[in-house]
Formats: structure tokens, C-alpha cells, sequence
């Protein structure tokens, strides 16, 4: 926790104002709701997309604010989705206990990955992360008779939501599927809200941008590393769980590198670091796909490439600055 | 964080997002055409499968036209890239958007399983062109299919090989769930034919280095190796097969047609010579029927037409004759109804579309790769006729 | 059992010579090159091009595609690497993804998705065998190559000037400018070599690994494992887990072939945990 500053009401109160809810986040929140009610045709697009969004908000806490690079982060997106498809098959296919199920297993799985983190360089962290997904994988190629293997896990039929207070069941037009992903989208965004703006959220900064001075200082490095590791995964397991659930079934590309990639970009196309990059890259990201896919669908990749090395010899910050592009200098 | 920054952003994205909720405001449909929505991978690892049987559906559009019983025909491909949650989110945007009155296509078989239940629920025929799992026609009552079966093509090879003094194999395939439904059907055949399965190598799906796995093969001393991988490996396979001396020591080299796929078999090379392996269709297929097809295909296409291509254009023939039966009303269980028990002449040869499992019933023809007009093809020489989908059978 | 072992040795050496241009860049500008396996892709279709289109003899392939590559490799070093030496890890390594897209596809549209072949001349292919245990030709021939790339590249660092210069930049490049030497020219240089060995590892394993536009994708993860295992601080670290991760693999497949990829990978993170700097690191 935070040390005892002789200042403690000067430090509580700062960490209160920013903490305050600022106006475009409020509009973030209004989006999504609006989204929602003004586009019922495009429901399995937004459905999609908060999913994506949630993936990726998971991703920030630990790139973001605990300055961990994952490329096997897709690691608790599958774990989840997993966990939700195989409760909903063989025990009680009520979607909120099956979340609930899908956030814990992942949360299991972080804390005890994160031991796997704690030392080396980026290099050991980019490859045990990517080890820990790699695994995974062949785990669930192997274990066939549970997971279905190659062929995935099929047949996975969710009942109704919020079943005491009335009867909303997943519909072919997705309405209630999206619904329900963003209401949990909007939840994990006001957890992660609390959890970054309080002094734990504030230590973690300081955990990455300087973490042996923040070692100095007394904070506990491996203690902060293995909880945010932990609830990151958390949020990853959620949202695995939300596309198990609203598609009906989980498939070994869960797991896949490429997952794993895609959501590092798309909160690098947001911006890392004040918790809506997720959303917002989600969003931006999944519209790109959607137009140039239409136009070139073989090549997709192709331009997402040229996407990427451009973004990052020009510098992340300039995305939405264009008139700085031509300027020399930082 | 700068709060001028995030406005901008946001500002961005509002605009984008505008821009993608118009889109389908302006492109509605104002006529009642029948729209078919084929699903297949056009990016990815089957990449070759999306480009075969779109090609064929180009063909038959240039041949048959696109007006059934007066009715306009759309076909709308889309590319899930082989993943399944994206061919699930595009069959359920295809026929909640769309209106699409049949979905077709699907390349792997997680992706029709995906897809099953949005078949049944929204009451669309759907037409599986290339996946060949026996159990995906048991997913939905909707699904009919016009590819094949891997049992399908595996039991008459296993009978083929008990009847020509082959007695101990060693059957070596990719271990994913194709590979282990044609071990599972080759070992039960051919062990009903008094023959002996003395081992069982399954390769990861992902490395294409056999040396280890060919070590076993020669510590076994079998008289033929069944072999089954998807299409891109079984080159690597055969020619290290023949560099570890394996040919030369008497082991012969049996397959299903995956493995000389005609798409890649010309640039297989000479290692593929003499491989028997048994399939439904072989672009040399001696009918008039084939020839004419394969004919107007290459000259459509730099590239001669595979199994994955034939299941395509039958597969459009069966939806146009299915609207036809109908007199253009359509209507999802009307076409159902329509499609199952057709019977017609397929560029392979004689093929029924079983009225009880919906499942294809074929010929399927042994064949070793030779050489003719300087290229190599699957010659076919024996042939089991109207083979059921063995799994059904049981 | 001395054929799987040989089998191990083969690939392993051919790991090594594909991923020994990643090592030295990891340990010479800290820059994560996730691209490296686009550059072994580049001299695969290279020789597989000029082969078949060309005609050209397989022998004399394989110095084409290590020059060819590594003139690409000095030319985006240049012009596309430079500019990202300073920037934080993650903006390398998405870099790098991107860059491999890039490649992946372009691959995929000018020659099409299937598995390339090469037919290797005559005498490269079979068996000798040698009392009883088969050794293929083409790979003893790998083995032998690739021995003699080591020792050359180990004399270079150890006897050369050139060597010593390249030596002083990976341990303080900054001190290395200090003292008169062209730091950003030894850079382009190794990192030129670097990927014209990538190259050539990719010419001499599409027979052996196979050559598809998903190349670089599929074996990103070995050539990580090298590397970090490895180490990159030395030549023969990763020259030993290369041996090590061949004879593994191989022998897992043969013994364990259910476990197959786990061992690799569960090895790859225990020594990891234990050892972040790597197994063979000096520090």
C-alpha cells in the first residue's frame, strides 16, 4: 500500500481529483449506451466490438499501467472462453454463473503465471508469455476428449439472462448478446476505474516507469506485479467467457498468436496508459478491418502491416495529430 | 493525459462510426433476388480452398446463368479467414442483414459446426462445400452437403490394400480431427479384412519435419504406409520418404487424395509418381462431362480445378435446381425438401444427395498418379461405386 | 537411435544458422527483430525462384540468396530500422509484426499460398550408409555447412578486427563512438550478415522445413527460444540451445510424440525462470 506521507491529505486529495469523472468519459459511456439503442442492425458488430474492447482494457493494466509487454496475453481469452463453454455444457448453462466461472479459472491462471514474470527482460517476458499461450494451446489440441480439439468445442447452448427478474435469451440478432457485453464492458471499465486511481493504481505507475527507484522507495515490486498480473487476467477470462457465451462455442484460434497481436495493436491504436485505449482502438480497429476488408479481403493483412510500420517509425502519440507528422523533432 | 488529445480521438471515432452506420442504410436492395451467402476461407491456411471454389462459382454463374424461375440470383462470398467465430458472426450477419436465403460454403469443420445452430434457428438451407467430417450434416437438420466424407474416401482404400497382398501398414497421418477420423476408419477397415495396423504415428499439425516420425516408420518395416495430411504437407511427406530410402526398401505408399491434391500435384514433382490413393474426383477423370468442365475452368483460370472446386459447382447446381423445383417461391423448407434425394451427373461421375442423412453419396475411384501430357495427374483405375458415408451406416 | 540423434544435430545446426543473425542483433542494438524469420523466407524463395524460373544450380543458389538477403537487410536497416533503435520494446515489436504482415502477404501475392519445392541435385539426395545407420546426404551436408559457417563466424568475432570493433559495440556502443569507431556502419554490417544468414538458413531448410509465406510466423517462436535461451552475449550459446532445441524436439517426437511441443516450450520457460539472461550467458 501507500507509504504514510507526512502530506496524506495533499497526496488523498490529488489522487480525488483525478479521480473525478471527466466529461469525455462520460461520453465513452454514453456512446456505448446510445450504440446500443440507435443501431439494433448492427448489434453483432457492437457485440464484437465490446469484447475486443474488453480484451484489450485488460491488456492495458498490465502494458499500460504495469509496463509489461505480453505477446501471449491471448492466454486468458481462451482459458476463459474455455471455462465458460465447458460450464455451460456440463454443469449450469445460466450465462452470469458461467462468467463468474470464466473470470475465476482466469484469475487462477494469471496468479499463477505471473511467478513466471517477475525476473528477466522484456525478451524472457515476451517468450514466457508467449510459451504460457503456446502451451495452451497444445493443451487444448490435446485434451480432445474435453475440448473438442481441433474441431472446438461446438453445441454450447446458454439460457436466458437474469432468469428471476425475467427471460432475455440470446436471439439471432444479437440484441441481448450485445446488451449484455457492454453492460459487462461498462462494469470492468468502473472496477478498472477504481483500481487505477486508487494508490495501488498509482504505485503501479511507478512500477513502470522506474521500477528499481519504486523498489527503493519500499514498494512491494513482485507483490503489485502478481495482482495486477492476476486481475488483468481476470478481465482477459471475462471477456473469453462474453464470446464463448454469445457464439456458442470456443475453438483452439483462441489461443493464437495472432489474438494476441491483434489486441496489442488495437491498444496501441487507442493509446496505452488512461484506460479507454481499449475501447477506443476496439472501435477504430474493427471499422478499419470492416471497410478495407470489403475492399481487399485476401490482403487485409497486408495494409494492417504497412499500418503498423508506419504508426511506430512516426511515433505512437501522432496517430490523431496528422500536422505533426511533417515536423521534425519529438 | 492530454484532454485535447482524447477529444480528438473521440471526435475520430464518432465520425467513423457514423460513416460505418450508413453504409447499410445506402446500399439496401429494392427487388426480391435470391441471395446465396458463401462463407469460405479466403485468406489463411486454406486459402487455396476459398480460391478453388470461388473460381467454380464464377463458372457456373458464366454458364448457367444468374436467373432461375425468374428470379435474380446473388451470391455473396465472404472471407472468415478459417476462424470460426468470425464464419459464425458472418452467417448470422448474412442472414439477419442480408436475408440471405441459403448459406454455402464452409472450408474446416469447426466452421460449419459453428455455423449449425444459425442454420437451424433462422431456418436456412446450408449447403457445406468443402468440410468433410461425417457428424456436421448431424448438427442441424438444415445441412446438406455436396463435398465429401473422409471415411467416405478411406474405406475403399483400406479394401484396396487388403486385396492386393498388403497385409501390415503403418497408418501415419496429421493428428487434428480429419487426420484421426481416417485412421480410426482405415484401421476398422481394414482390420475387417483380415489385414494388421502394427502402428499409429500422428504428426503435430503444425511441423512439417517427418524425419523423426519416418525413423519410426522404417524401425516398423510395415508393407505400405497409410498416409493422410492436408494438402500443403504431403509433399514434404513424400520426399522424405523417398530421400530416407523408404520407397527402395519395399514399403509402399498408400493415401487418400488429400495428399495429391490436384491443385498442388504438378508441383509436387516426380516423387508423387506411383502413389495410390483413393478420392472422389481427379481433375482426369475420363467422362465428357469432366472434360468439358475441366476444359472451361482453365481457360477461366490459370489453375485446373480440384475436388474443392467440383463440390462448389455442384453445390450451386443443387441450390439452382432446388429453386427451380420450388418454381422460384423459395422459402427455407421448401428448398430443403427440394435438395435432399437429387440425383445428377457431377463432373466426378454419378453423385444422390441421400434423402434420410442429407450426406453426398459418390463414387469414389482408386487412382495412381502418373504422368500424361507432361503433367502429372490421378489416374483412375478402380472404382467402389455409390459409397455411402460410412459413419451413417452404423 | 544414432540417425535421430544425427536427424537432432541437422536441425539444430540449421536453427542455429537462421537464428544466429537474430542473436547478434538482440545483443548488438537491443532491438527485437521479430522479422528475422521474413529475411530466412527471402532467400528460401529466392533459391526456390531461381531454381525453378532460372534453372540455376542448387550450389549456386545458396551464396545468391545469402547476398541477396543481405543486401535487403542493409537496405531497410537503413532506411526502416534506423529510425526505431531508440524506441521502447513495444514499439519495436509491433514494428516487427507489422513488417512480417507485410511480408507474409506480399509473399502470398506474388507467388501464391502453396508450399514451394526444390529438387535437390543428384548428389545431395539419398542415404549413406555408414555401418548400419543411415545418414541422409542432404542433411549431412547441412551439418557440415553449417560447422563450417560456425567456425568462420566464431574466427571473425575472435581474430579479426572487425571482430574486436563489433565486440567492443555490442558491450558500450557509446564508448565504441567515443573511441573513433563508426558505430552505425558496424550496425548495417551485422545486421546485413545477420539476415544474408537467415537467408541462406532459408534456402538450405526448404527442403527440410518447407517454404510457405507463413514461414516467418510459424518459426518466429524457435528462433525466439534460441536466442533467449542462448543468450546474446556469445556465438556458442546459442549455437548449443540451437543443438539442444533440434535433439529435443526430435527426440520428443520419436519417444514422447503425445508431449511433442510442451517439452520445447515447458523447457523453454523453466530455464527462463531460472535463468532469464539465458543458460549460456557469460553474465
Amino acid at each position: 500500500m501507500a507509504d504514510e506521507a507526512p502530506s496524506t491529505s495533499a497526496a488523498a486529495s490529488s489522487l480525488r481529483r483525478s479521480a473525478r469523472w471527466r466529461v469525455w468519459e462520460l461520453a465513452v459511456f454514453a456512446a456505448m449506451s446510445l450504440a446500443w439503442l440507435l443501431l439494433p442492425g448492427q448489434s453483432l458488430l457492437i457485440n464484437q466490438i465490446a469484447i475486443v474492447a474488453l480484451f484489450a482494457v485488460s491488456l492495458d493494466l498490465i502494458l499500460g499501467y504495469a509496463g509489461i509487454v505480453s505477446l501471449g496475453h491471448a492466454a486468458f481469452f481462451g482459458f476463459g472462453a474455455y471455462a465458460a463453454a465447458l460450464f455451460a455444457k456440463g454443469t449450469m448453462n445460466d450465462p452470469l454463473a458461467g462468467l463468474a466461472v470464466a473470470v475465476a479459472a482466469s484469475a487462477v491462471l494469471g496468479a499463477a503465471t505471473s511467478l513466471l514474470i517477475l525476473r528477466g527482460t522484456d525478451l524472457t517476458r515476451l517468450m514466457v508469455t508467449l510459451g504460457v499461450a503456446s502451451i495452451l494451446y497444445e493443451l487444448a489440441n490435446k485434451l480432445d476428449d474435453i475440448t473438442g480439439g481441433a474441431d472446438g468445442l461446438q453445441g454450447v447452448v446458454m439460457g436466458p439472462l437474469l432468469t428471476p427478474f425475467g427471460r432475455f435469451a440470446f436471439d439471432l440478432s444479437g440484441r441481448v448478446a450485445s446488451a449484455y457485453s457492454l453492460v459487462i464492458l461498462a462494469l470492468a471499465l468502473l472496477v478498472a476505474r477504481r483500481l487505477v486511481h486508487s494508490p495501488f493504481g498509482v504505485s503501479l505507475q511507478a512500477l513502470r516507469d522506474n521500477r528499481l527507484r519504486a523498489s527503493s522507495i519500499g514498494l512491494s515490486v513482485r507483490l503489485r506485479l502478481v495482482a495486477v498480473y492476476t486481475i488483468a487476467a481476470a478481465f482477459a477470462g471475462a471477456a473469453g467467457g462474453l464470446l464463448a457465451q454469445t457464439s456458442g462455442f470456443a475453438s483452439l484460434d483462441l489461443f493464437d498468436f495472432h489474438r494476441s497481436a491483434e489486441v496489442l495493436l488495437v491498444l496501441v491504436i487507442g493509446g496505452t496508459g488512461y484506460l479507454y485505449g481499449g475501447v477506443i482502438g476496439a472501435v477504430v480497429f474493427q471499422l478499419l478491418h470492416d471497410v478495407i476488408s470489403a475492399w481487399t479481403p485476401q490482403y487485409w493483412n497486408f495494409w494492417l502491416g504497412l499500418f503498423l510500420v508506419v504508426l511506430m517509425i512516426v511515433g505512437r502519440e501522432r496517430l490523431v495529430t496528422p500536422w505533426k507528422w511533417f515536423r521534425r523533432g519529438p | 493525459m492530454n484532454t485535447h488529445r482524447l477529444r480528438r480521438r473521440l471526435l475520430v471515432c464518432a465520425a467513423l462510426f457514423t460513416l460505418a452506420a450508413a453504409a447499410p442504410i445506402v446500399g439496401a436492395q429494392t427487388a426480391a433476388p435470391f441471395k446465396i451467402g458463401f462463407i469460405l476461407p479466403m485468406t489463411g491456411q486454406s486459402a487455396s480452398t476459398g480460391k478453388q471454389e470461388e473460381a467454380a462459382i464464377k463458372l457456373w454463374q458464366a454458364q448457367n446463368g444468374t436467373t432461375v424461375a425468374g428470379r435474380k440470383i446473388e451470391v455473396i462470398v465472404k472471407d472468415d479467414g478459417g476462424v470460426a467465430d468470425a464464419t459464425r458472426r458472418i452467417a448470422q450477419e448474412l442472414v439477419v442483414n442480408d436475408k440471405v436465403d441459403v448459406l454455402a460454403g464452409f472450408g474446416l469443420t469447426p466452421l460449419a459446426f459453428a455455423t449449425a445452430p444459425i442454420a437451424t434457428q433462422s431456418k436456412t438451407p446450408m449447403v457445406v462445400t468443402a468440410a468433410a467430417t461425417s457428424a456436421i450434416t448431424e448438427q442441424s437438420p438444415y445441412i446438406v452437403r455436396t463435398s465429401f466424407t473422409l471415411p467416405q474416401v478411406t474405406v475403399p482404400i483400406a479394401d484396396w490394400a487388403a486385396k492386393h497382398g498388403i497385409k501390415r501398414v503403418v497408418t501415419f497421418v496429421a493428428d487434428y480431427g480429419p487426420g484421426i477420423d481416417a485412421e480410426k476408419f482405415f484401421k476398422s477397415q481394414f482390420l475387417l479384412n483380415g489385414g494388421q495396423v502394427i502402428g499409429e504415428i500422428r504428426t503435430p499439425l503444425r511441423s512439417p519435419d517427418f524425419a523423426p516420425f519416418l525413423q519410426k516408420v522404417a524401425d516398423l518395416k510395415p508393407d505400405a504406409v497409410f498416409c493422410f495430411l492436408p494438402s500443403g504437407q504431403g509433399a514434404a511427406f513424400m520426399k522424405q520418404f523417398g530421400e530416407r530410402g523408404l520407397d527402395k526398401s519395399g514399403i509402399r505408399l498408400i493415401a487418400t487424395g488429400d495428399v495429391t491434391d490436384d491443385d498442388q500435384l504438378d508441383g509436387i514433382g516426380d516423387v508423387a509418381l506411383g502413389v495410390v490413393n483413393s478420392h472422389h474426383y481427379s481433375a482426369a477423370h475420363p467422362s465428357p462431362a469432366n472434360k468439358k468442365f475441366v476444359a472451361a475452368f482453365e481457360a477461366a483460370n490459370k489453375f485446373r480445378p480440384n475436388f474443392m472446386a467440383v463440390a462448389a459447382y455442384d453445390g450451386m447446381r443443387v441450390i439452382y435446381s432446388a429453386l427451380a423445383a420450388t418454381k422460384g417461391a423459395g422459402g427455407g423448407d421448401a428448398l430443403l425438401a427440394a435438395m435432399k434425394g437429387q440425383v445428377f451427373e457431377s463432373p466426378r461421375g454419378q453423385v444422390l444427395i441421400d434423402a434420410q442423412t442429407r450426406d453426398i453419396v459418390q463414387d469414389v475411384y482408386i487412382r495412381k498418379v502418373e504422368r500424361q501430357n507432361g503433367q502429372l495427374y490421378n489416374v483412375e483405375f478402380d472404382v467402389q461405386k455409390a459409397v455411402k458415408d460410412p459413419a451413417k451406416l452404423k | 537411435m544414432l540417425t535421430l540423434l544425427f536427424d537432432g544435430v541437422a536441425y539444430g545446426m540449421l536453427l542455429f544458422v537462421l537464428a544466429v543473425g537474430l542473436a547478434v542483433t538482440l545483443g548488438l542494438m537491443n532491438f527485437i527483430n521479430l522479422a528475422h524469420g521474413a529475411f530466412a523466407m527471402a532467400g528460401g524463395y529466392i533459391t526456390v525462384l531461381l531454381m525453378s524460373r532460372a534453372g540455376v544450380p542448387f550450389l549456386v543458389c545458396l551464396p545468391i540468396a545469402f547476398i541477396g538477403t543481405a543486401l535487403l537487410g542493409a537496405l531497410l536497416e537503413r532506411t526502416l530500422y534506423r529510425p526505431m533503435y531508440a524506441k521502447p520494446h513495444l514499439d519495436q515489436v509491433l514494428f516487427s509484426i507489422g513488417l512480417v504482415f507485410m511480408a507474409v502477404t506480399a509473399v502470398d501475392y506474388f507467388v501464391g499460398s502453396m508450399q514451394q519445392n526444390i529438387t535437390l541435385p543428384p548428389w545431395l539426395q539419398g542415404r549413406l550408409p555408414i555401418e548400419g545407420v543411415g545418414i541422409g546426404k542432404y542433411r549431412l551436408f547441412i551439418v557440415v555447412l553449417c560447422g563450417l559457417l560456425t567456425v568462420a563466424l566464431q574466427f571473425v568475432l575472435a581474430r579479426t578486427r572487425f571482430g574486436s570493433r563489433l565486440r567492443a559495440s555490442v558491450d558500450d556502443p557509446r564508448v565504441a563512438g567515443g573511441l573513433g569507431l563508426d558505430v552505425s556502419r558496424i550496425f548495417m554490417l551485422t545486421f546485413a550478415v545477420g539476415s544474408g544468414l537467415a537467408g541462406l538458413g532459408g534456402a538450405l531448410g526448404a527442403e527440410v522445413l518447407g517454404l510457405d509465406p507463413t514461414f516467418p510466423l510459424k518459426f518466429m517462436i524457435y528462433f525466439l527460444i534460441v536466442v533467449s535461451v542462448g543468450g546474446t552475449t556469445t556465438i556458442t550459446g546459442p549455437l548449443l540451445a540451437a543443438l539442444l532445441l533440434g535433439i529435443a524436439d526430435v527426440a520428443g517426437k520419436y519417444y514422447v510424440p503425445k508431449l511433442g511441443a510442451f517439452i520445447v516450450y515447458s523447457l523453454m520457460i523453466a530455464i527462463l525462470v531460472v535463468r532469464p539472461q539465458g543458460l549460456f550467458a557469460r553474465r
